[in-house]
């Protein structure tokens, strides 16, 4: 822990939150508590898109070499999660991805690994990515607790704003909450067995050893970022640790996100350090089948990466959802008739979406080099001037754009209807056909601010397939 | 009375891309590379132009499709499809149309994308349409192979060859396209095979085995054509048209039980309007050279038969008399066939013009049949009584 | 003629663990424990024992049937022992076995000890036995999924409307039986729950089955609980002060409460049988005056409001003076649940009768701690199992 050593810790930090939630205001929702809830056009892997983008804002992505991705919901059970989020997120083809899945301590536990790898030498730059959709079963004491959501933290050996001066874990073999394959919802024991044994037992015996091993209390913590499934367990933890609940503790948003699985902690981290302060200590602490700690400690470096875009503010831009049938009908856990009887949609070509991974995933257009005119699709031939092969790459998925016009398509095929489809012109040039989403029907005019977001168009023959849409820029 | 095609239409200028396995390229990039060698060649811009057809069966519809990537800005494109014969027929069209005085410049494109549908053999299910209703049509269930097996079975009984002796037979048509290949830089396969290769090739639908079909890949080929009195223009060393047939069957092979399975009616029809317009009377002696179908080895056999090469039922002694090899009286398939190069099938009418062409005009390098002056190509696309049959012969 | 058991047995050591959520011990644990202290209490060694009588209520976990890994935990070296089941009355049932024996003169020494391991049901309640124990598709179809809870509420209901009872004035006649039995839990190291409880808080806790709510109703524990016996004569040999039993009694429902129209679901006819007979086996004419303690079944509250009547403690249908007037609390005339009772311990089934019988034997020896009572005498065990119609009710009385 000395000062000779290279500081090693996070970098940047971003998050994502969907749009959506149910709440108080949503027909058919009981509990007072207001969650987050994807859109049906969202999963785990376009959350973490979503989180890796808003945490490399004003980064390079070429300098990134490893992505490390977490979730207990991966779309694939066996098809990297990771090279689809790292292809999305447009990093370089020689970056590094790997998937950690299994636990809710899946985020934490990549964290330590990207820790480890800057400590080793074999990655300077890795960003770990946690997104979790988790299902609960319809009116089950989770239903009111599981949140969806996104965390992102890039960790690096340079201009560190977290530095990290310890940290510890233990495993713990349990079958407290755990879902098996093919299952569609979690399972759990009693309440009391889960709770008494598992989380409230362990988590304090690791954050014990690690404030003991470092010689502090809980009163030299600024900030203690604990898992708790959920506020009352939050509470009572908080109180077992001896921390003051007004003034040491990241508010858990359970009363207005949920319990977002993996990306829970990285997730409450992120928050916490849109507020943190240098030289403020930080406790995080991760539970899922053992407990991991660590022990951070913030630097100046953190106002340059002050987030204006984080925890925060996606916790305020949001829409309650009008009914929880809607959501039922997002989660498949309702079959409903859809608005219009049309043709299955198929799945395109394998080998067409390999060859088309450019243009779909990273969403690269070109720019023509003697006229200078942006194009997506990408074109061979200038649209304007017909020059032929002389392009560059050119990103759109981190360009704005406005509404040059729209339609609001009641026939055509969507979970969400009406379809909104709209013709969209590019800051800096360019125009694409694109579909809407996130959008309140009402507020779509000619000229409204766009930003792109990467979404699932639909599923089938066990292909998801995923491409950009434009959305009102979120808040 | 219709005085027939014969010199009313010349071939200025012509693409074709390496056909193969094209996991990187989609058909709009095969679309830009064969048209762009056909302009280079022609010595055009893209805006000379005035009108073009575009066929294939499954890259895409309608005429925006060869529009778009090649940016030709509000000129009538055509997309067609006729089974195999769809490339020979979307280069009919451009014919007919410069000989009709409707325009001076026209294109026409061959394109396939058959390794997108992800599938070893030819996907049958493309025949498969909305109006046919619920007719169980045997196209959809048994795949291209079986259907011409058929073909070999009747005509080694028909003429009393014993399976080896068949077998031998088929293997030296394939021994020879593939010998060919390697001396084809566009094909796919380029490589050497054996007669004992193909004999003992893995059965696919018997008595075809591996090396008796051709394979699956991309490939696009272009022409473009011109009225015979403007392509001095563009050329000296222009290729006139000087026969098109084109005849379908109308399923009488499985209706009339006096179809003998041992030719296919419709090549016989469609070279014979063909040999009419072009004024041929004896193929065997008068054509240069050929490119026929060759879907299967099988096929390729009764070709030389059905289009005059081979009197009725001596195909084999033309063979094994290796008359039909590159140092034979009528080279067949001096580029490779569809052996080596496969068959997108949109684009395989246009490559075999493409050869015919480059041979009339002696750059077939190490292909090239001395003093080519007259050459015929024959796609054949459907299955026995429902056949599309595409011929024309190139001259000089 | 037959004869009563009084004082032909006599205890002469017992043990008990604590109750609670022993998640980390195995019903192997809980029965060595109790078996120790139960030892080191006789001041006997395992070679003494000459017979065992195992309790133990559910087949399926917990020890699971037969005896073979009672016997085995223990390394009883090839002694008979037998195990019996009884629904809630199954720890008295196995002392009643044990004295049995003694009592005929078959043996000098004999153990019985009750446990059970109810935790890895895994269920907030208990998980719903009843309807399996029954033939056919009785349990299945007439009285299906029906839960302790649910059937003691109607009870409660009974006793209300019979009695006239307004339900806020009803309920707080339970509370303070709650309130009382958790006010002597926090005196007892052994006990599971250790808080006070006020009549507020058991009035306003979330319903469970009306008008039961949280605190109305015994929690779900584990535990295990033991006793040796011998004959009378004999138990001076060991020590002074020997605890004797006066009477063992069972009665077990005819099933005319559920087929008559006559019974009130005011009370438990069974509790009110067993305790007349055990009352006349040990000599016993006026419980009110006679009784120093009790340790009644109070799985449910009201189960106990009616237990004080069926004992014939108080007058039929005005129990409620009694409770108001305290005089079942600790400072009472007749303390019941003086160890805290069902309530603050739980009901591990098989090892709650032997727990019960523990409480008064300690109280008698002077050993009670924090919460001895002066001079008790003779104390009153009562168990029941099943649902107030239709059930099995155990009542021991043991003295000086």
């Amino acid at each position: 822990m000395g000062g000779t050593q290279m500081a090693i810790g996070i970098t940047s930090y971003g998050a994502y939150l969907p749009w959506h939630r149910l709440g108080p205001g949503t027909n058919g929702w009981t509990a007072r508590t207001e969650r987050a809830v994807a859109s049906f056009d969202e999963d785990s892997i376009t959350m973490a898109v979503a989180a890796a983008v808003n945490c490399l804002d004003g980064f390079h992505r070429q300098d990134i070499q490893a992505l490390y991705f977490a979730s207990t919901t991966p779309p694939y059970k066996e098809k990297s999660n990771a090279t689809t989020v790292s292809v999305a997120a447009d990093l370089p083809f020689e970056t590094l991805s790997m998937d950690f899945s299994d636990s809710l301590r899946a985020g934490t536990a990549a964290l330590q690994a990207a820790i480890d790898a800057v400590k080793g030498g074999s990655a300077k730059q890795v960003l770990l990515v946690a997104a979790d959709m988790r299902v609960p079963q319809p009116r089950s004491e989770f239903e009111p607790v599981f949140g969806d959501g996104a965390a992102a933290l890039l960790i690096g050996n340079s201009k560190v704003a977290v530095q990290l001066e310890d940290s510890y874990a233990v495993s713990h073999e349990m079958l407290d909450v755990w879902r098996a394959d093919g299952d569609a919802f979690v399972r759990t024991w009693e309440d009391r067995f889960v709770i008494e044994e598992g989380y409230l037992k362990i988590l304090p015996q690791v954050i014990s050893k690690l404030l003991d091993r470092n010689k502090l209390s809980s009163k030299d913590i600024t900030k203690a970022v604990l898992y708790a499934p959920d506020s009352r367990r939050h509470r009572e933890m908080v109180r077992k640790l001896g921390f003051d609940l007004e003034t040491q503790v990241q508010e858990p948003l359970f009363s207005t996100v949920g319990n977002t699985g993996a990306a829970f902690a990285p997730m409450m981290l992120a928050a916490a350090l849109e507020k943190a302060k240098a030289g403020d200590r930080i406790l995080l602490a991760n539970y899922g089948n053992g407990a991991d700690a660590f022990l951070f400690r913030v630097t100046e470096e953190i106002e340059a990466i002050r987030n204006s875009r984080g925890v925060g503010s996606y916790v305020e831009s949001k829409r309650i959802l009008p009914d929880y049938e809607t959501y039922a009908v997002w989660r498949g856990l309702i079959d409903k008739a859809p608005p219009t009887r049309r043709p299955p949609i198929r799945t395109p070509s394998p080998s067409a979406m390999h060859r088309e991974e450019s243009k779909n995933l990273r969403f690269h257009g070109i720019k023509c080099k003697r006229c200078g005119y942006p194009q997506y699709p990408p074109q061979r031939v200038c649209t304007r001037c017909h020059a032929k092969d002389e392009f560059e790459d050119y990103r759109f998925s981190d360009k704005k754009a406005k509404v040059f016009t729209y339609a609001l398509d009641r026939l055509g095929p969507t979970l969400d209807p009406p379809l909104v489809v709209s013709v969209i012109d590019f800051d800096g040039g360019g125009r694409m056909f694109s579909i809407m989403t996130d959008r309140d029907v009402d507020k779509v005019e000619i000229g409204m601010p766009l930003e792109m977001t990467f979404r699932k168009f639909h599923s089938s023959e066990g292909i998801h397939n995923y491409y950009w849409k434009c959305m009102p820029v979120r808040a | 009375m219709a005085k027939g095609i014969k010199d009313k239409a010349a071939v200025i200028g012509m693409g074709c891309v390496k056909f193969g396995e094209n996991w990187e390229q989609s058909a709009a990039d095969m679309i830009i590379d064969a048209v762009y060698e056909a302009y280079e060649d022609a010595g055009i811009e893209p805006k000379e132009i005035q009108a073009a057809w575009v066929g294939t069966v499954q890259a895409g519809v309608r005429g925006t499709q060869l529009a778009v990537p090649l940016k030709l800005e509000y000129i009538p494109i055509s997309r067609l499809e006729n089974a195999c014969a769809t490339g020979t027929d979307a280069f009919r069209n451009a014919c007919y149309a410069v000989a009709a005085g409707i325009c001076d410049t026209a294109l026409a494109v061959g394109v396939e994308k058959t390794k997108d549908t992800g599938y070893s053999g030819l996907e049958t299910t493309y025949s498969r349409h909305i109006s046919q209703g619920t007719w169980l049509d045997p196209e959809v269930f048994v795949g291209m192979p079986a259907q011409f097996a058929l073909a070999a079975t009747r005509y080694f009984y028909r003429y009393k060859l014993s399976y080896e002796e068949g077998k031998r037979t088929l293997a030296k048509i394939s021994v020879k396209s593939h010998h060919n290949g390697t001396m084809s830089p566009k094909a796919h396969l380029r490589r050497e095979i054996t007669l004992e290769q193909v004999i003992n090739a893995p059965i696919i639908a018997w008595p075809l085995g591996l090396f008796d079909c051709c394979g699956v890949s991309d490939g696009a080929a272009a022409a473009i054509v011109t009225r015979p009195d403007l392509a001095k223009k563009f050329r000296d060393d222009y290729v006139l048209v000087k026969g098109l047939g084109i005849t379908c069957g109308a399923s009488q092979a499985e209706l009339q039980d006096d179809y003998d399975f041992t030719h296919f009616e419709e090549s016989v029809t469609a070279g014979k309007l063909a040999y009419q317009e072009a004024g041929i009377k004896e193929p065997r002696k008068e054509l240069d050279l050929a490119s026929v179908h060759d879907c299967f080895s099988i096929t390729e056999l009764l070709n030389y038969e059905d289009l005059g090469f081979s009197p009725r039922g001596k195909a084999k002694e033309d063979i094994d008399a290796g008359a039909f090899t590159l140092e034979g009286e009528l080279p067949v398939n001096t580029d490779g066939g569809l052996k080596c190069f496969g068959h997108p099938v949109g684009a395989s009418g246009i490559r075999m013009l493409y050869e015919i062409y480059k041979q009339l005009q002696g750059k077939a390098d190490a292909r090239q049949v001395k003093n080519a002056k007259i050459g015929l190509t024959h796609n054949l696309g459907g299955l026995p009584g429902r056949f599309t049959c595409a011929v024309t012969i190139l001259g000089r | 003629m037959a004869e009563s058991i009084k004082d032909k047995v006599a205890i002469i050591g017992m043990g008990c663990t604590k109750f609670g959520e022993l998640w980390d011990k195995s019903p192997e644990d809980l029965i060595i424990e109790a078996y120790k202290e139960t030892m080191e209490d006789a001041g006997i060694e395992k070679k003494d024992i000459q017979a065992a009588w195992l309790g133990s209520h559910l087949d399926d976990i917990s020890i699971g049937r037969g005896v073979i890994i009672f016997s085995m935990a223990l390394k009883l070296p090839f002694i008979p022992v037998t195990r019996t089941e009884n629904f809630c009355a199954t720890g008295t049932e196995a002392l009643r076995g044990a004295c049995y024996a003694v009592a005929s003169g078959a043996y000098d020494i004999a153990l019985a000890l009750g446990v059970e391991k109810l935790k890895d049901v895994g269920y907030a309640g208990l998980p719903e036995s009843g309807n399996l124990n029954m033939e056919g598709t009785l349990g299945r179809f007439t009285t299906p999924a029906r839960t302790a809870p649910g059937a003691y509420a109607m009870m409660a209901t009974g006793y209300f409307a019979k009695y006239g009872l307004s339900p806020e004035d009803g309920k707080r006649t339970l509370a303070k039986i709650s309130s009382k039995s958790h006010h002597n839990g926090t005196l007892n190291p052994k006990a599971h729950l250790r808080r006070e409880v006020s009549v507020e808080d058991v009035m306003k806790a979330p319903i469970i089955a009306w008008p039961l709510g949280l605190y109305d109703c015994c929690g779900v524990s584990d535990g295990a609980a033991a006793a040796i016996v011998t004959r009378a004569d004999m138990a001076k040999n060991f020590r002074p002060d020997p605890v004797y039993v006066k009477a063992l009694q069972i009665a077990a429902s005819s099933g005319e409460e559920l087929l008559y129209t006559d019974y009130d679901y005011a009370h438990v006819e069974t509790t009110y049988r067993a305790g007349i007979a055990a009352y006349r086996e040990a000599g016993i004419k006026n419980p009110r005056e006679e009784l120093s303690m009790m340790e009644t079944h109070d799985c449910f509250s009201i189960n106990e409001l009616t237990q004080y009547e069926d004992l014939g403690i108080s007058p039929r249908g005005r129990a409620k003076e009694d409770v108001d007037a305290g005089f079942f609390n600790i400072d009472g005339k007749i303390p019941n649940e003086v160890d805290g009772g069902l309530k603050c311990f739980g009901h591990p089934i098989g090892a709650s009768g032997l727990r019960m019988v523990y409480e008064i034997y300690k109280q008698l020896q002077g050993k009670a701690g924090p919460r001895q009572l002066k001079d008790p005498k003779i104390g009153l065990t009562h168990n029941m199992g099943g649902t107030p119609p239709s059930c099995v009710v155990a009542v021991g009385i043991v003295g000086l």
